[in-house]
C-alpha cells in the first residue's frame, strides 16, 4: 500500500534543498535592501513567493519524492492562461488576486459571499502530499497547504435537497486572457465549471488548497483558492474558484460537456478505463520518468490513483466502466 | 530563365542538407544536456511529430514554388525534402513504439485498430514507406515516369492524414493543427486550380 500516514519529518527537511536555500537567500536580500517594506513595490511582493504561517503536517500525504516546486510551477494545464504547458507560468505572472469573492450559494442554509481573507480564516492551514494524476497520462508528487473542503461544507449547512456542489471559476478575459476569442481560443466554455457529488466534497482527502510547497499558492497554480481532489483526474481540481453551489441536480462541468465522450463526471482515476485516445495503464511521473528510464519500464497508474482504499467505498454498486 | 550549374545545384544541396538537420541537432543536443522538460517524452513526440509535418508541407510546396516562380532546378531538392518528412516520422514512430508502447506488440494492435488518430498516423507512416523506398533515380527508372508519378501522388493523402492525426490529437485546442491543415488546403487547392486551368485549354487543343 502506497498511502502511509508521513513519518516525524519536518517541512524543512522535505522541501528541496536548493529551493530551500533560494528561498532563504531571497529573504535575506530583500530584506537587507528594504524591500519588503517599501510601499511602492507591493506589487512586486506580490509576485515574490511568500511563505504560509502556521502550516502543520495534516494526514493522509504520501512519502513519495515530490515533484520540484520548479516543475510544479512552470508545467501546468490552466487554460484561462494559455494551452501551452508553460503558458500559465507566463501568463499569470500579473494576474491580481485581490480583492477576490467567494460566493457560496444554492441548497445551503447559510449562503454568502466571503472576502477571501474571511473565508480561509477559520480553518487551520494542513500540509497534503498528494499524488496529482493528469488525465494526459502524466503525474506529479504535490505538497499542497490547505483544509478540508467538509469544514467549508459543514459551515455552509446544506439543506436535505443538496446532493451535488458545483465550483465556478472566475470569468474575466480582461485579466485570464485564455477566455478570450470564444472558437479559437481553447475550445472551452467560459467560465470553467467543475462539480462534485456531496459524499465525494464531504471526504476527508478533499481539500481547498491555499499554498504549495509551504508558500502562497502560486498564480498559475489556481491563485487564490483551488480544489483538490486526489483520486480524481487534475481537471476536476478546479482552479482560481469565485463560487460553489450547491445543487439537486448533477452539475454541467467544462470538459464533459466539450466531449462527453472523453471526459466524465466522475473521472475517477481508472487505468481500465481508458480515455478514448489514449490507454491510461500508465503515467510518466514529471521529472522523475526521464526518456532513458523509459526505454525500459513504464509506471502504472493505481485505481483511484492510489487511493482505492480510503474512497472506493464511495463508488460501491456502481459500474465504473459506466460512470467514467 | 537560365539553369543555375551543376555545382551550384550542388551547393544548393549541401545547405539544405544541413539545415534540414537542425533541428534533429537540436534534439540531440536537448537530450544530451537534459533541456526536454518536466515532460521528456511528450517533448520528444512532439518535437518529431512536428517537424515530420512541416517537411512534408514543404515538400509539397515545391512543386507550386518551382510552377510560379519558374525556378524548375527547385524540383532536384525535392526528394531530400521528403526524405527529410521520412526521417523524422521514423523517429516520431520509434519514440511511440519503443517509449510509449515498450515494444509491446499488443498493445501496438490495439492501439492501432482503437483509436482513429493512431489509426491515421500509422496509416500515413505505413504509406509513406514504398515513397521513400521508391525515391531513388533507379526506381524511377524500373517504374517508370508514369507510374512512378501515379504512386507518388500517395503523398497528398499522406499529408491529409498527418494533419488529421495532430487534429484529433490535441485535446480542445485546435489552433496548431489549423494552421497546418491551412497550408495544406492551400497547397492542395493550387494543384486542383492548376489542373483545372489546364484543361479548357486542353480540349481546345483536341477538337
Amino acid at each position: 500500500m502506497l498511502i502511509k500516514q508521513p513519518a516525524d519529518v519536518r517541512f524543512s527537511e522535505i522541501t528541496d534543498e536548493n529551493v530551500y536555500r533560494e528561498r532563504r537567500r531571497f529573504l535575506q536580500q530583500a530584506a537587507a535592501a528594504g524591500l519588503l517594506l517599501a510601499p511602492g513595490l507591493n506589487a512586486w511582493a506580490e509576485d515574490a513567493r511568500q511563505k504560509l504561517a502556521n502550516v502543520k503536517l495534516g494526514s493522509y500525504s504520501t512519502v513519495e519524492k515530490l515533484t520540484s516546486y520548479r516543475d510544479v510551477t512552470s508545467y501546468n494545464n490552466f487554460y484561462e492562461f494559455g494551452t501551452d504547458k508553460s503558458d500559465p507560468a507566463d501568463n499569470a505572472k500579473n494576474f491580481k488576486i485581490r480583492p477576490w469573492s467567494i460566493a457560496v450559494e444554492g441548497d445551503v442554509k447559510r449562503p454568502a459571499v466571503y472576502q477571501l481573507e474571511d473565508f480561509i480564516k477559520p480553518y487551520a492551514l494542513e500540509e497534503r502530499v498528494y499524488r496529482l494524476r493528469c488525465v494526459e497520462a502524466w503525474s506529479m508528487v504535490v505538497p499542497w497547504v490547505g483544509f478540508s473542503l467538509n469544514e467549508v461544507i459543514k459551515r455552509a449547512e446544506p439543506t436535505a435537497r443538496a446532493k451535488y456542489v458545483q465550483f465556478t471559476t472566475l470569468l474575466d478575459p480582461e485579466r485570464m486572457p485564455g477566455q478570450r476569442g470564444g472558437f479559437l481560443g481553447a475550445g472551452l466554455d467560459w467560465p470553467y465549471v467543475e462539480g462534485l457529488r456531496l459524499d465525494e466534497a464531504m471526504h476527508p482527502l478533499t481539500i481547498f488548497a491555499v499554498g504549495l510547497y509551504g508558500e502562497v499558492l502560486p498564480n498559475q497554480n489556481g491563485a487564490p483558492l483551488r480544489l483538490v481532489v486526489p483520486w480524481k483526474y487534475g481537471f476536476k481540481s478546479i482552479k482560481s474558484i469565485v463560487k460553489m453551489t450547491f445543487m439537486e441536480k448533477e452539475p454541467a462541468t467544462t470538459w464533459n460537456k466539450s466531449s462527453p465522450r472523453e471526459y466524465g463526471f466522475y473521472s475517477n482515476v481508472n487505468p481500465d478505463v481508458d480515455h478514448p485516445r489514449w490507454s491510461q495503464a500508465h503515467e510518466t511521473r514529471v521529472g522523475e520518468d526521464s526518456l532513458l528510464t523509459r526505454l525500459t519500464r513504464k509506471r502504472k497508474t493505481l485505481p483511484f490513483n492510489g487511493y482505492a482504499e480510503q474512497v472506493a467505498s464511495l463508488y460501491t454498486g456502481m459500474d465504473l466502466k459506466k460512470f467514467f | 530563365m537560365t539553369q543555375p550549374s551543376a555545382r551550384a545545384i550542388g551547393v544548393a544541396k549541401v545547405f539544405v542538407f544541413a539545415t534540414a538537420l537542425i533541428p534533429f541537432a537540436l534534439l540531440v543536443r536537448m537530450v544530451l544536456i537534459d533541456q526536454l522538460g518536466p515532460n521528456p517524452i511528450e517533448t520528444l513526440n512532439r518535437f518529431t511529430g512536428d517537424w515530420t509535418l512541416r517537411f512534408l508541407l514543404i515538400t509539397l510546396a515545391v512543386t507550386p514554388l518551382r510552377q510560379i516562380t519558374g525556378w524548375q532546378y527547385l524540383l532536384r531538392l525535392r526528394r531530400m525534402l521528403g526524405l527529410f518528412a521520412f526521417f523524422y516520422v521514423c523517429l516520431h514512430f520509434l519514440s511511440w513504439l519503443w517509449i510509449d508502447k515498450l515494444f509491446d506488440v499488443d498493445e501496438i494492435v490495439k492501439d492501432v485498430i482503437k483509436r482513429p488518430f493512431i489509426t491515421v498516423g500509422f496509416t500515413s507512416f505505413m504509406l509513406l514507406v514504398p515513397l521513400a523506398v521508391t525515391s531513388t533515380q533507379a526506381m524511377v527508372r524500373r517504374l517508370g515516369g508514369r507510374r512512378w508519378r501515379t504512386l507518388h501522388r500517395l503523398v497528398y493523402a499522406i499529408g491529409v492524414g498527418g494533419v488529421v492525426h495532430y487534429w484529433w490529437l490535441v485535446k480542445s485546442d485546435i489552433r496548431e493543427p489549423l494552421i497546418y491543415a491551412v497550408i495544406l488546403t492551400i497547397l492542395l487547392g493550387y494543384r486542383v486550380w492548376a489542373y483545372r486551368r489546364r484543361l479548357p485549354a486542353r480540349a481546345t487543343s483536341a477538337a
